[in-house]
């Protein structure tokens, strides 16, 4: 592995960390509130919701790989 | 100071509290079996290191277009932010194992140990060893210092606070000869967890265009939000370990599984 490859790998690891799919979904969230605010409609509400539904599927897929870890 | 620079100190405080509580236990391990002085050197090189960063990347924050820095700074507050909180909620559940200084010092000890004799001059491994500690347990918190400072353009207080936070636990350390095994990290980072993703997802959104009922105000609600909502995540999956899989508790805590990622 190249030095950059390395580095790459080690930043993409600090920010994102173990759960790509809530970074992601942290980003489609910030995505959606745009385009809703874009239209002129209240957006503030999406990201708590995100926040919620993230947590929760995160802390699901986490709790499955420990009772079967168990 | 406003609410905004008060959740701003407390968050950057707790935050790196927690790490040099764990980097304290590496330099302490390193330090008492091997060579104070290279332990103490490595502290330093990272402690100049993380300045750097700090200095270099904090004026190339804050040029940012604040909706720009808003959007960029509050997801990635988020998924730090989600990270920390997943964690806390785990180990609060006992479906991950707690932080065990002890454990951790003991480990380092025995590693270090196993090298054989000190040598007389310049400890390299002691240098290297604390260095990478310190400089790891460091980033986390260069970053959540960066981001939150640049985004109030406050990096000089999000600064002073991690400085304020690192005399602390240096002292306590002094004080106690020992690492720090009484220190509740878990709930430190569970409040760190709780802060980071409510500050991320009111900067996020301000900078994705949506406005905030009440403005700042909506801190006040989102924080304690977060906090129940973790909270009775946490209940719920108490509620829900099967008792079959789940081990003996090792102390009055939370029953813990273990095979779960670190």
């Amino acid at each position: 592995m190249s030095r950059v490859q390395a580095f790459v790998l080690g930043v993409w690891d600090f920010v994102v960390g173990d759960d790509w799919l809530t970074a992601l979904g942290v980003v489609l969230a910030l995505g959606l509130t745009a385009v809703i605010a874009k239209a002129s409609v209240a957006a503030w509400w999406v990201m708590p919701l995100a926040v919620l539904v993230l947590l929760v599927l995160s802390i699901r897929r986490a709790a499955r790989g420990a009772t079967r870890n168990g | 100071m406003s609410g905004a620079e008060i959740g701003l100190a407390v968050s950057v405080f707790l935050a790196c509290a927690v790490e040099a509580v764990e980097a304290l236990t590496i330099v302490l391990a390193v330090g008492t079996t091997r060579s104070w002085s290279s332990a103490m050197s490595g502290v330093a090189a990272a402690t100049l290191a993380l300045a750097v960063i700090v200095a270099a990347l904090g004026p190339a924050l804050t040029s940012l277009p604040i909706g720009v820095l808003r959007v960029v700074v509050g997801g990635l507050l988020l998924i730090f932010g989600l990270q920390w909180l997943r964690k806390a909620i785990l180990r609060s559940a006992g479906l991950k194992a707690k932080h065990d200084e002890l454990e951790t010092f003991r480990e380092e000890s025995e590693a270090a140990r196993a090298l054989g004799g000190k040598p007389a001059g310049f400890d390299g491994y002691a240098f290297a060893i604390s260095f990478k500690g310190v400089l790891l347990e460091g980033l986390e918190v260069a970053f959540i210092v960066l981001t939150f400072g640049a985004n109030q353009n406050r990096v000089a207080l999000a600064a002073a606070a991690a400085a304020a936070a690192v005399l602390v636990v240096i002292a306590a350390g002094i004080a106690a000869r020992a690492p720090l095994a009484r220190v509740p990290e878990n709930t430190m980072k569970f409040a760190v967890g709780v802060m980071l993703s409510s500050f991320g997802m009111f900067w996020g959104a301000e900078g994705a265009g949506a406005s905030w009922p009440g403005g700042d105000a909506a801190l006040l609600g989102l924080i304690p939000g977060v906090l129940v909502a973790a909270n009775i995540i946490v209940w719920m999956l108490r509620r829900s370990i099967p008792v079959s899989g789940v081990e003996e508790p090792a102390s009055a805590e939370a029953p813990r599984l273990t095979g779960v990622d670190a």
